[in-house]
């Protein structure tokens, strides 16, 4: 499987504990940065609903979706619990020079 | 407790049953509802999902009751509790054991005195086959009438108007959302409709519904009037408490239960739109809550006080709506607030947080496009969960992160 680097954004855009919307090539992807300063992506629509999960609050390893607080790990994906059933999808990261990049397959 | 049967097969009876293998509860389950579908999603009979129709949202497929090793049981009203033989009876003459019992019987919409109850042109929107009806008589040009500027009333008329129906919204009291909803909110909502072309009358006295065949028309005292080809009541929801009732259980604006929402039988609980429970966030007030999250909330947690867990209720009451592209939520209970301090953001949305005497928060209500208020109202949530006293100024401030003073 080919992966395909893509930058998101400046390290400090995203402030701790928070996410940012990413759109790329017609797919849209959330982009967290953990409060013990690591960073992660995930498809970017709760996958209960078609909604922008980076709309959502960030608490600890968990993103909440803003709309019907189903909640997610977001550095696994694990859905966890009503009204989400369905996992997210992950993306690998990487942070190199200042900017952070993810891993579209 | 070898079997647990609740009554009710919507959102906070089908929650609580599979809170309850969530929870790795090993006996039997069994989930009654009296509509023939399996239980599905009701936020969006007023919104999308009107306009989409067939087949409604199910909450889960079959085959995850099956996982699950839930039976459910549609199309089968429950017409009695025996509580001495511990068993519900059904309209179809079975009698089903219970070791504990659930009642998420939910509520029904209350009717206009006077009108005809579902006729032809006069509906009332509750369920999926409602929602049908109601979206057959819609299309360009037709003529809709709503009695009730509720939440209902509200997202139907958004909903009509995007189907091209013709929408007048009529409203007895002086201003829409008049429960629940600061003023400010309300006239953004209203004056929203209005740019759509929705005419909002308030402050009238209905005299009289009618209906045939060629059409209906609501009149007022003043003798004026406006006919329509389809008239959508939508005036509030009564609790369904007729079986709690004859069954000789405590009923008080809802089946009475306490924090853990247990009823007078202590076999016997209650959740959701059903009951009325006293909110010790809010000096033991009893409530009675008509809204989604409630009744999943509710339902998780009556599944886990059906197995003993003895767990109080802890949640604020939180409600949304979603009308053209905004949506409005509310966290709290904004009664009883002295201070209201008003907190813009971005692309016209705006938050009003509710204090009371002692400087604490108590409600947060916000409105704007999208999710643009969730985040905030979320903090919100927390912070009326923690009893916290914010600084005004920070409130007010859309710089100042609301997660600092969380934190604070």
């Amino acid at each position: 499987m080919s992966s395909n680097w893509v930058e998101v954004c400046a390290a400090d855009d995203i402030d701790e504990e928070d996410v940012i919307r990413f759109d790329h090539d017609g797919r849209t992807f959330a982009v967290y940065r953990s409060p013990d300063d690591e960073y992660f992506a995930t498809d970017g629509l709760c996958t209960h609903e078609h909604i922008h999960l980076a709309d959502g609050l960030v608490m600890d390893d968990i993103i909440e979706c803003p709309k019907h607080n189903g909640r997610f790990n977001y550095k696994t994906g694990q859905a966890k619990g009503a009204p989400v059933c369905v996992n997210l999808r992950t993306y690998p990261v990487k942070v190199e020079a200042g900017s952070v990049f993810i891993a579209i397959s | 407790m070898s079997h647990i049967v609740i009554v009710g097969a919507g959102e906070c009876g089908a929650r609580a049953a599979f809170a309850l293998r969530e929870k790795r509860f090993e006996g039997g389950i069994t989930l009654i509802g009296a509509e023939p579908h399996l239980p599905y999603e009701r936020p969006p009979l007023s919104k999308d999902g009107l306009a989409g129709a067939e087949p409604p949202k199910y909450i889960a497929g079959p085959e995850r009751y099956e996982e699950a090793r839930i039976t459910v049981l549609t199309g089968v009203p429950v017409e009695a509790i025996d509580r001495r033989q511990r068993a519900v009876r059904l309209a179809d003459g079975r009698a089903i054991h219970y070791g504990r019992l659930l009642l998420a019987t939910g509520a029904r919409p209350r009717a206009l005195p006077g009108a005809p109850e579902n006729s032809g042109r006069i509906r009332m929107l509750r369920t999926h086959a409602d929602a049908l009806a109601i979206r057959r008589a819609l299309a360009p040009g037709r003529k809709l009438v709503i009695i009730g500027g509720g939440f209902i009333g509200l997202e139907l008329a958004a909903t009509a108007r995007k189907l091209g129906a013709e929408v007048v919204l009529i409203e007895g009291l002086p201003r829409v959302l008049s429960r629940g909803v600061p003023e400010e909110i309300a006239d953004v909502v209203a004056e929203r409709h209005r740019q759509e072309g929705v005419e909002i009358v308030c402050g009238v006295r209905i005299a009289a519904v009618e209906a045939d065949d060629d059409g209906a028309r609501v009149l007022f005292a003043d003798g004026t009037g406006r006919l329509a080809d389809l008239i959508v009541v939508g005036i509030g929801a009564i609790p369904n408490t007729g079986l709690a009732e004859a069954a000789g259980i405590l009923v008080e604006n809802g089946i009475a239960v306490d924090e853990r929402l247990r009823t007078s039988d202590p076999d016997i609980y209650a959740a959701g739109d059903c009951c009325s429970f006293p909110l010790s966030l809010y000096q033991g007030r009893r409530v009675r809550l008509e809204a989604w999250r409630n009744a999943q909330d509710q339902g998780t947690l009556a599944a886990a006080n059906l197995m003993g867990a003895n767990e109080p209720v802890a949640s604020v009451p939180w409600f949304w709506s979603d009308q053209y592209e905004l949506t409005l939520q509310i966290a709290g209970l904004a009664d009883g607030a002295v201070t209201t301090v008003r907190r813009d953001l971005t692309d016209g949305a705006f938050i009003l947080f509710h204090l009371d005497g002692e400087g604490r928060l108590i409600a947060a209500s916000g409105i704007g496009p999208g999710n643009a208020v969730a985040r905030d109202i979320r903090l919100a949530e927390m912070l009326i969960a923690a009893g916290s006293r914010p600084d005004p100024a920070a409130l007010s401030s859309p710089e100042s992160k609301l997660k600092k003073l969380l934190a604070a």
